[in-house]
């Protein structure tokens, strides 16, 4: 069968450039090693300097949407952990948040306390790695080395808890999959105490004061406060941009209402502030930690079973006939959750900004839509603005420090 | 001329080692299993004790290709465009249960398996697959070097048969079809 | 937040229909008033638009219109949220573009009509944002299938031989 030629790219926008011969187009990506993922920029350059910058994405576009909508509430959790991979359990936190806002349910005391000890240290995580790849693109290896192996450290708490390093998929409606150890509780502490701050002030001792670094990113990539809230960026980027906008404070959810914990946030919007907030926010994320595994209440970690929501453990599938039939209400494909008619948003503060899930309910046991509201989307459509007349080599320090994450980008 | 075999037999010997023990990956990451190659590369696992460190960003260095995740409608010319770049002789390694199968992935957009339109060498299941799996199978493609290879590699002449899964195309409704967004004859290299 | 009730009942009457379930407050707007709609409630401390969701209503239960988009306002000083709703319908359904109002609505409205193919009246660049240029369906409308129509199968294969 005769396949049709490439499409050309449609740089008609920049007609008025193409009349200045001087003006030459590079193309970026899609697979270019400072872009980490699948993106593609079409730069129009006049000498080293962008005069234009077109981003093209949907290289990485796997239908999570129309997926989300032929399995059900549990199912499409291993789903939305490999949308943001590199903070998973954040996509996961926030995907049951909003399921369990659409169907009412109240979470046990202790599920509210695993589930923030595991969204913080996945947002550790996801600033390590951040904070690591901008360092690479920007010529220094070895703080990436030191963050890789904080994230190794992280895993070992993950695989401990779910018994998968990289992909938990650890939460359920209304609960947890397992219920955790004591042995975990105390590889957290010992993380918190010893080995992140170590590595924190190493990574710091490395890049705060590194001319290089500072003269790369300083300046570089400015959004004003008014830019950012009309291009509606959120998280650490928003917070750069000196708005102290953060879900956990501003509509608390989980257990971030007893515990004690500051916003970070910065006035200078450029590249070193959005560096600097992640690098305060990892500390606040220790913080956080630090009280909540020290207060993690006893009970269970499930809803009651009776109100016929979660997944009863694999002991009363097997010993007790409410667990069997609950079990088969919950699996058979016609039964499982019997949700209201409704449609419902609910968000929480991911590592990388307001990740929120818009479910729309047909009352069966799988979402009739579940809208992603991908932060990484948005920021990256702030690119071409942040980019205007700065120089090629500032590409990779944008990109970078945005954290464009592509499967949450084209979902 | 032709050389004597005993003789050849040693070159090809020298040739393999030399090929087995600096295998020069091009990463080819789009997703998770990206983060997982990343973290081969790092600290802990360090595949530099293979050989495999020099990740090298362009094609027209390498002799490894690592697929590791998901690739999609819109990727896949570019992924074959990317192999044609790259220098004979070549491997590819498909790291993944998406790059190898479509994993969950089974949607419109994602291709089932890299192995309907490239040749793939080693596959690694899992998803992602462990940082032990990926060395795991730098060392499998290692002895599959070592044990096929020829100097002037020959062993590549042999196997030019398609042998992916069967082929799915078929002929769709004018109204449904799509212009393929990019097509891999548009390389920079000439065919006849 | 009755005041926003209040300031869209007086401005609006029966144009603008409140509902609410859980925290979240839904306004039902007709589709032609859209734009006046979020003017005045970008006025009203509205500034943040947190998202834009296209759905497909086909054989939803007591649907009445096909498709509906729901944007997610947020309001950056309180942290309130109102969600506004519009509907429309085939052959050819167009909503005005809220780029004017907010720059952020530009991507998010191009990903709604990459999925649905509703038209955004007043958008500067309408183009397909995620699906390959060519493509001619609408992949998350109802009647598309899940695995698609075979466009995942149709390119080309490489042989040893060819390479």
């Amino acid at each position: 069968m005769p396949l049709a030629r490439a499409m050309p790219f449609p740089v008609d926008q920049v007609d008025e450039a193409e009349e200045k011969e001087f003006l030459y187009t590079l193309n970026f990506g899609p697979q270019h090693p400072a872009t980490h993922t699948t993106l593609r920029l079409m730069l129009t350059l006049d000498g080293e300097t962008i005069v234009k910058a077109v981003p093209d994405i949907g290289y990485l576009h796997s239908g999570f949407e129309k997926l989300g909508e032929d399995l059900d509430y549990n199912q499409y959790v291993t789903i939305v952990d490999r949308m943001n991979y590199i903070s998973p359990i954040c996509n996961e936190i926030s995907w049951h948040h909003a399921v369990e806002k659409l169907m009412g349910i109240e979470l046990t005391p202790r599920c509210k306390y695993i589930r923030t000890i595991i969204g913080e240290l996945a947002r550790i995580s996801d600033h390590l790695l951040c904070i690591g790849a901008a360092a690479l693109d920007l010529g220094g290896i070895t703080a990436f080395l030191y963050a890789f192996n904080m994230r190794e450290k992280i895993y070992d708490i993950f695989e401990t808890m779910a018994g998968q390093r990289f992909h938990p998929s650890y939460t359920r409606v209304g609960g947890l999959m397992v219920d955790v150890s004591e042995a975990w509780v105390d590889k957290i502490r010992k993380f918190i105490k010893d080995e992140f701050p170590k590595a924190h002030a190493d990574v710091v001792r490395l890049l705060n004061r590194n001319k290089i670094f500072i003269d790369r990113t300083k300046g570089i990539g400015v959004l004003t406060r008014e830019e950012a809230i009309n291009r509606s960026a959120s998280g650490p980027v928003l917070r750069a941009s000196g708005v102290p906008r953060d879900l956990r404070k501003d509509e608390p959810y989980l257990a971030y209402a007893d515990l004690e914990f500051d916003v970070v946030c910065s006035k200078g919007g450029d590249c070193l502030a959005r560096y600097l907030v992640r690098m305060e926010e990892m500390r606040e994320s220790a913080r956080i930690i630090a009280q909540a595994v020290e207060n993690i209440p006893a009970g269970p970690v499930n809803v009651n079973i009776d109100d016929k929501l979660t997944i009863p453990d694999k002991s009363s599938t097997y010993r007790s006939i409410e667990g069997l039939i609950q079990h088969f209400e919950l699996f058979m494909w016609n039964r499982r959750w019997k949700p209201p008619v409704d449609e419902v948003y609910g968000a929480t503060e991911a590592a990388n900004g307001e990740l929120g899930f818009y479910i729309v309910s047909d009352g069966e046991g799988r979402p009739w839509r579940c809208r992603t509201r991908p932060p990484s989307f948005i920021h990256f459509a702030l690119f071409p603005l942040l980019m205007e007349g700065h120089s090629i080599s500032d590409v990779p320090a944008v990109l970078g420090s945005l954290n464009i994450i592509a499967a949450e980008l084209d979902r | 001329m032709k050389f004597p075999d005993f003789l050849v037999t040693k070159l090809d010997w020298v040739a393999n080692l030399a090929r087995a023990n600096s295998l020069w990956p091009m990463p080819f990451a789009t997703a998770c299993c990206g983060i997982e190659l990343m973290a081969t590369a790092a600290s802990r696992y360090d595949i530099a004790r293979f050989g495999s460190e020099a990740m090298r960003f362009s094609p027209r260095q390498c002799d490894l290709m690592l697929v590791a995740g998901r690739v999609v409608m819109k990727m896949i010319p570019v992924l074959q465009r990317i192999w044609l770049q790259m220098p004979e002789p070549k491997w590819c390694i498909s790291m993944g249960a998406c790059a190898s199968s479509g994993g969950v992935f089974d949607t419109y957009a994602v291709v089932q398996g890299i192995d309907r339109f490239i040749p793939v060498d080693v596959y690694v299941p899992g998803c992602p697959p462990r940082p032990e799996q990926l060395i795991r199978a730098v060392l499998d493609l290692q002895e599959k070097v070592k044990a096929t290879g020829t100097a002037n590699a020959r062993e590549f002449t042999a196997r030019t048969v398609y042998a992916g899964p069967t082929s799915l195309l078929k002929q769709i409704d004018p109204e449904q079809t799509m212009v393929v967004p990019g097509d891999y004859n548009t390389a920079s290299r000439s065919r006849s | 937040m009755p005041d926003v009730q209040q300031l869209l009942a007086e401005k609006f009457g029966d144009a603008v229909k409140r509902s609410a379930f859980r925290d979240n407050v839904r306004y039902i707007v007709a589709t032609d008033r859209l734009i006046d709609v979020m003017t005045v409630l970008k006025s009203a401390g509205f500034d943040y638009l947190s998202d834009i969701a296209g759905i497909d209503y086909l054989h939803y239960p007591d649907a009445t219109d096909r498709y509906g988009v729901v944007y997610s306002l947020a309001n950056t000083e309180t942290a309130e949220r109102v969600y506004v709703r519009v509907f429309v319908n085939d052959p050819d359904p167009h909503v005005s573009s809220v780029y004017s109002i907010w720059k952020g609505a530009d991507w998010m409205e191009r990903e709604v009509f990459d999925m649905y193919g509703i038209v955004f009246d007043g958008h500067p660049d309408l183009r397909r944002i995620l699906m390959p240029d060519g493509f001619t369906s609408y992949p998350l409308r109802k009647d598309y299938p899940l695995r698609g129509r075979g466009e995942r199968h149709n390119f080309q294969i490489v042989t040893r031989a060819e390479s």
